[in-house]
This record gives C-alpha cells, structure tokens and sequence, in this order.
C-alpha cells in the first residue's frame, strides 16, 4: 500500500534525523522542523512534458508551525509552491505563495487540484502513470524530507497560472 | 472462506452509544432500554449495521471475488492493451489498478479520486484482475497451455462484441452505486494503458432478499449452480485453486454470455421445463427427489421404463463421470433493453472458475454441445478465458508474480 510505505519512509526519515541530532551536540538541539512533519496520500498529475502539479496531505505533528520553504524534484528543472486565490478581475488563478506553505502546528494542509499545491513547472522527464516519482520538501530551519509520489492520469488540474503561460499540460 | 472473514468497520454510532448507556447503569436499567428500543422499531433497526459498511479483505493469497459469496450487482469489464504498452506498461498499469482496488474495497476514495465520497459504502465490494492471452505474452510469461479462445462448439453464435480481452476486471457489489464508481475510478486508471473492449454487467437478488448462500435462480426460473463446491471446503481448494509456477493461488476464469429466449421459453409447460433440465423447477431438486442437494438416481426408470431424468436433459449431461471434471459457477443474470418491438433481451453471464479450463471446463462443455435439451433455448453468444493471477500483500501488486 502507498500511504502506509509513505508514513513509513517519513517515520523512518525522523528516526535518522533525531539521532543524528543527539550525536551532534552534547546539549539537546531544537528538533528540525523535518521531525514532525508527515505525509499522506501524496500523488503527482501525468505529463509528458511542460507543467505539472503534486498534491497530497501534509501533517505536523509538533507544537510550533512548520514552514515548507522550496520543494524540488528531478522530474522538474524548478518547482513552486502554489496557491488558488480570486484575482482582480474575480477569476480563480493559481499563484506563488509567498513565504512558503504553512502547517499550523497540531494541524494539516491539504494540497489538492483547484486549490494549494507543488507546481512542476517544466517537466524534465515524462511523468508516467503508475511510475513513482520523489519530491524533496526544505523547511525553514533547511532541514529537509523526501517523499516518493505515485503518478496518476488525471483530466483536471488545469487552473491558470497568473504568473506564466496559461494552462498546464494535459500529459496522459 | 472469504465470507466469514468480512469485517464491519466500527460498530455503528447508534449501537456504540447504546451500549455505553449499557455499561453505565447496570443490567436493570438495559432490560428497560431493550423494551424501549423494541417498541420503537426505526431505532431498533438503525442499530443493526449497514451492509454497506461491510468490507471483503482485499489482500491474501487468493483474491477477492472467487470465494466470496456472490454480491447482487456485477460489471466485467475488459481492456485491450495499447500497442505501446509493454511490460513495463503492464507493471505500472497493475500497480495503479491494484491500488485503486485496495483502497476502494476498504471503503475510501481511490487517490486522485474525484468523486470519494461515493466510496464511502463498499457494499463487500471485490475487484478481480484476470488475464487474457494478451496480457500475459506481453509480459514475456509462458501462459498456461488452456489460456487460448475454447474449442468452437457447434451451438455457439459468438459476437466479437462479447468476446476476449487482454485484461478484465470483475468488479462487484451489493450497492450499483459502489460497482459504477469503482468501475469508472478503474478505468479512468487504465486509460492511459488501454481500451475498453467490452462491458457487461449482471445481477443477483437484492442483499437481504434471500438468505445468503441460497443457490441463485435464473431468469429461466431455474435453480442454477446447486451442483458448485462451496467455498472453504477442500473439495471447493481442488477445483478451483492452481497449483504451479506464477497461477499457483490463482485460478481459470470462463466468462460466456448465454443468450435465453425468454419468448420460446414460455411456450414450455412446467413438465416439459422439468424434463429439459432434469430438475424441478419449484424446487430445483433432481426429478428422482424431492430436495435441491439429493443425489439424483440416473439409474432410476419411470413405470414404462424410461430414465426419470432424461438423456437428453441438462443435469444428466453436465454432471461428468470424472470428478476431476467439476467447476465452479459465480454467474450473473442479465435483463438489458430489448431492442425495439421485441420484449427482453435477457439471460446468464456464465462465469466459471476452475484450475484447468481444458481439463475441467471443456469436457463438460463439449457434453453438452452434442446433447442437451436447454440448447433450443439458449444460445452463447460471448465467450472469454483468462487466467486469473493469486492475490498479493499489502505492498505488493496483483500480477507481481508474472512480472518479477
């Protein structure tokens, strides 16, 4: 099952990060922000080439906000943080999110088509239905995770983009 | 057996509550609930758990959907493969449907589904992957030496319109809700990687209309399938299960649409219909007894000396001398729209697993082929074969074993 081999690898990335945190210092080291950060249900839409977007939900586990700050992935030259917002003319337009995506602390966000979410803006390699690919998220504190997304052909996901060249590429 | 390892997901609402209330004041106090809640019979019944809510494991050894109690509604649908798609294809594809599948069964929208909440009632909702010849040289696989088209028989008016298939996906429910939303997440999945080549839908009586495990009738009146193995028994684990290389877990799947002239059928009197079928139809007990699961006497002759069950009827030439020669049914009726001036176009979606389609499957075919009475009233016009792989672990894929 995906969900459940993601939490894994997100538990499993925590246990590596906490330990190198004991090692390194002899007095306690803030947690990064990567320690209670988890995600669920994570998938990125099919393109051949062009935009794309990721989507899922992300889930802190700890008692201060996270701050997702960047994100990258090798099937992208550049990603952005995206979110929907009503523009002037009282269109629905996606656009960078400044600051970066926030997670309140105790909560979630959820990224999902129509609304926030990972923009792939030129897609390097085919993103294959049913292939895998990664995206790697860095928090404020620069401390960073990895998450595998499973592909999937989707029709939707075609919200204009204010800042760029209008659709996103339909992919199969 | 599958059935009985069905699970309710949570108790519901209602009952939890209850019995809380239980628990906190005492057994006094719950014969008075009891009362009340019998003489409000809307409440009494909304504690009852929801068949909806009732889910089939999707992962194990076998899959889903062979052994498990038939649910009333049924879609088959069959792909062809893109001409591009090769193994690799076929790996992504299985690998995508397979996840669709585990969670939709489970009751949650698949991912990127944009209708979840019509998943939110699994209805014992299976999804079973079969593999047609198709599929299988794709891979680079050696197929199983019965995984071809079945022999011409000479009652047979196939249409390609019902026939073959690279892959097909049984997807069935209690609820024609769930099975059309899991039909479209489905293929909405496969498109990328394949074709819609034909779908045919089919069903039983209504969840709680009968008791479960009574032997379906078809559209005939017939009780049909009283002869099948039943699941969990070692009898049902020899007929159906195979036993080597990548099918070991799986099993053979034959799917025909057999087409029943409801109009011709009416013009047969109940003792005509009995002696066709060498059963009763009231009953469905063989014409030498008087209960559906009495042995029939072959040898038995009527007062003039002829078989009480005929030569020529259905029950004496299915049933092989061979017990290596039996299957197991799982079929469906269907009831679509007649074409216009004519009153129904109805019949029975066959659908029969067993290890060794040539072995088992065939012989009994070709019986009736050369002799059986219900052939004036029935015609095959679909036929498929596939090879149906065992289930996998959370984890895994259906069709990982074909693949690695």
């Amino acid at each position: 099952m995906i969900t459940r081999s993601l939490r894994l690898g997100a538990l499993a990335l925590t246990a590596t990060l906490a330990l190198a945190g004991c090692a390194g210092t002899a007095s306690p080291a803030p947690a990064a922000e990567s320690a209670s950060f988890a995600s669920s249900d994570v998938w990125v839409k099919a393109a051949d080439g062009g935009m794309s977007a990721g989507f899922g939900e992300f889930t802190n586990t700890g008692d201060s906000d996270l701050t997702v700050v960047s994100a990258t992935s090798p099937a992208t030259s550049s990603m952005q943080l995206h979110e929907t917002v009503q523009n002037e003319s009282g269109q629905m337009v996606m656009r960078e999110v400044e600051g970066g995506f926030v997670i309140p602390a105790h909560g979630s966000l959820e990224l999902t088509p129509g609304g926030s979410h990972l923009m792939f803006m030129d897609v390097t390699a085919p993103l294959r239905a049913g292939d895998e690919t990664t995206i790697t998220l860095t928090f404020s504190d620069q401390s960073s995770v990895e998450i595998t997304a499973p592909i999937k052909a989707f029709a939707g996901a075609n919200e204009n983009y204010d800042g760029g060249s209008g659709d996103m590429d339909m992919g199969k | 057996m599958r059935g009985s390892g069905d699970a309710v997901r949570g108790a519901t609402r209602r009952a939890f509550l209850l019995g809380g209330a239980v628990a906190g004041v005492g057994a006094v106090a719950a014969v008075g609930i009891d009362a009340a809640m019998a003489a409000q019979a809307p409440d009494a019944t909304a504690s009852v758990p929801l068949n909806g809510d009732v889910i089939v494991p999707f992962y194990g050894v076998h899959q889903a959907g062979i052994d498990t109690d038939a649910q009333a509604h049924v879609s088959l649908v069959a792909l062809d493969l893109l001409p591009d798609v090769d193994r690799d294809g076929v790996r992504r594809l299985l690998r995508t449907l397979t996840d669709d599948a585990a969670r939709l069964t489970r009751g949650e929208g698949a991912l990127a589904d944009t209708e979840p909440e019509l998943a939110t009632a699994p209805a014992r909702l299976t999804v079973t992957f079969a593999f047609g010849p198709g599929l299988v040289s794709r891979t680079g696989a050696e197929a199983p030496t019965w995984l071809r088209p079945l022999p011409a028989f000479s009652v047979d008016r196939l249409r390609p319109e019902y026939g073959d298939g690279d892959l097909l996906l049984q997807i069935a429910a209690d609820d024609p809700v769930t099975v059309a939303h899991a039909t479209r997440m489905l293929l909405k999945d496969a498109r990328a990687f394949a074709t819609s080549r034909w779908v045919q839908q089919g069903f039983r009586r209504a969840h709680g209309s009968e008791r479960p495990g009574t032997t379906m009738r078809n559209l005939f009146g017939q009780v049909d399938g009283t002869a099948n193995p039943v699941p969990g028994t070692t009898a049902f684990d020899e007929v159906v299960w195979a036993r080597d290389g990548w099918l070991a877990g799986g099993t053979g799947m034959v799917v025909r649409r057999i087409a029943m002239d409801l109009d011709k059928w009416d013009h047969l009197d109940r003792p005509g219909r009995d002696q066709a079928v060498g059963r009763s139809q009231a009953t469905g007990a063989p014409l030498t007894g008087t209960d559906e699961f009495d042995e029939p006497d072959f040898a038995a002759t009527d007062a003039i000396g002829f078989p009480v069950i005929p030569e020529f009827s259905h029950l004496r030439r299915s049933r092989p001398d061979d017990p290596a020669q039996r299957i197991f049914r799982r079929g469906y009726n269907y009831d679509q729209t007649p074409p216009a001036g004519e009153v129904s176009d109805a019949g029975l979606l066959f659908v029969s697993f067993q290890a060794d389609i040539d072995r088992q499957f065939v012989p009994i075919q070709r019986r009736l082929d050369e002799l059986d009475l219900l052939n004036e009233w029935t015609t095959p016009i679909g036929s498929a074969v596939f090879a149906v792989p065992p289930g996998c672990q959370e984890g895994g894929y259906i069709g990982e074993g074909i693949l690695s």
